[in-house]
């Protein structure tokens, strides 16, 4: 588990938005992020990787739990009792992921489909439960709410990156437009343009094990310019 | 909490329940009609809600036939499966009952020139769960016109190539149920290349249970209309 952060000091009206709320949107994304420096959420980064798509709407799903789970915890956190307080939050987290996967399956089926079973294991996903305890439990609820939304998008941002590299290179198309290949169906024929003859699509990015790769990739580039996180998790 | 969690969770599910039953229904037709995507000349993917319902309804005929080949009217249909077309009727659920009492729908598809097209469902197991097709026969039921597979978990790259490699499933068109004699020969996945061009395809790499699984589909599925077939053959 993460380091737990220490409870914010709040100043003035609930909604204010200075540097220490702007700080939990942005922790996340860089120096904090729940993927590449918590080490959190990494199966689903590998199931719901190999399109673009995919891994938006996933993003887009987890960010919404994570903010709203964040949300309503921080304000049932003086409630709770301690020793339920786990079955109160998967309560929360569940009812969550059911609106998330109802709405979903209403919108958009077949990505709904395509998704199957990992909108549901956002349930499972670690990021939840370790946000909800480690700052939902110790924070008013605008600023959970934040950092909700924070880690949600430092999620979907690495998710993001996993499937572009994976889309883009193992089946040549980027959200479904086809870029690069080697037949005229694509945007860059690779065999009749002369600087790109000698790529085809590689199928081992769309395996599970390149997102893997990938994601270590990641983490190497990122702890390589920010040596201060090599020893956290 | 739990009261107000079930109230909001039972609104929201009931409130949906239109939607989601029209998703449902449009994301089987899309399966059904992509198997004569070629005849239909109109890009499948571009295609709204209401125009897959209208093509759907105006193109396709349905009817359910049991295993002696006959076909049956809607009051039989109702009373052995539940549900009144044959669109709806689940084929995973009629593989589990004993074979003489399953039921299979047979979707029937005109194309601009009058020419018919008769779309047959088969549905058998993959690697990790089930797989399923739509194999549109040409008007002398011995040649495929067209094929859609479908899966529900099949690995990405390996097996989902079976519903995403047009280069693979295209196979299939032109392959031949009957050889010269009038026997059932199916058509088989088989690796290392292909001997007999009428009935074989070739399966992927990597992805050799799926592959097995579309063949054993494709035989099974198939020779449950075989009675069907041959009635039809002859007239």
């Amino acid at each position: 588990m993460a380091e737990v952060l220490a409870p914010v000091k709040s100043e003035g009206s609930v909604f204010t938005f200075g540097k220490a709320e702007k700080r939990l949107i942005t922790d996340p994304i860089g120096d904090n992020n729940p993927i590449t420096v918590q080490i959190l959420g990494v199966c689903s980064a590998l199931a719901v990787t190999t399109l673009v798509t995919k891994a938006l709407v996933m993003g887009i799903a987890v960010t919404l739990v994570t903010a709203f789970s964040n949300l309503f915890t921080a304000m049932l956190r003086n409630y709770i009792p301690k020793s339920i307080r786990m079955i109160v939050q998967l309560v929360i987290i569940a009812f969550l992921v059911t609106v998330v996967e109802l709405v979903l399956k209403a919108v958009n089926y077949p990505i709904w489909k395509d998704l199957s079973v990992f909108i549901g294991l956002i349930i499972t996903n670690c990021i939840l439960m370790g946000r909800l305890e480690a700052f939902a439990m110790a924070n008013k609820p605008w600023k959970s709410f934040l950092d909700g939304i924070g880690n949600g998008i430092g999620y979907s941002i690495i998710l993001i990156i996993i499937a572009v590299v994976r889309e883009l290179f193992g089946k040549g198309s980027l959200m479904d437009y086809k870029i690069l290949g080697p037949t005229s169906e694509y945007a860059l024929n690779t065999t009749e343009i002369s600087w790109l003859s000698w790529y085809a699509p590689n199928n081992l990015l769309i395996l599970s094990p390149a997102a893997m790769f990938i994601v270590a990739i990641i983490i190497w580039i990122q702890r390589s310019r920010n040596p201060k996180l090599v020893d956290i998790s | 909490m739990t009261v107000i969690v079930s109230l909001v969770l039972s609104l929201l599910v009931s409130g949906l329940k239109d939607v989601h039953s029209e998703n449902e229904s449009v994301y089987n037709k899309k399966g059904i009609l992509s198997a004569v995507s070629a005849q239909l000349g109109k890009d499948l993917n571009t295609m709204t809600n209401t125009e897959v319902q209208e093509v759907f309804s105006s193109k396709i005929t349905q009817k359910v036939i049991n295993m002696k080949g006959e076909e049956l009217t809607p009051d039989q249909i109702k009373k052995l499966t539940g549900v009144s077309t044959a669109v709806e009727i689940d084929l995973g659920k009629e593989n589990k009952k004993p074979v003489a009492e399953r039921v299979l729908p047979v979707f029937t598809f005109k194309d601009d020139k009058n020419k018919e097209y008769n779309i047959l469902y088969v549905r058998g197991k993959g690697l990790w769960d089930e797989i399923w097709g739509y194999i549109a026969m040409d008007s002398d039921w011995n040649s495929i016109a067209g094929q859609a597979f479908d899966h529900k978990g099949e690995t990405p790259g390996l097996g989902a190539e079976i519903k995403d490699n047009k280069a693979w499933y295209k196979q299939f068109t032109g392959r031949k149920l009957y050889d010269s004699n009038g026997n059932f020969k199916s058509v088989s996945v088989v690796k290392g290349g292909i001997k007999v061009v009428d009935h074989q395809v070739d399966a992927i790499s990597g992805a050799t249970i799926t592959g097995n699984g579309v063949d054993e589909m494709m035989k099974r599925g198939l020779m449950y209309y075989e009675p069907y077939i041959l009635k039809n053959k002859k007239s």
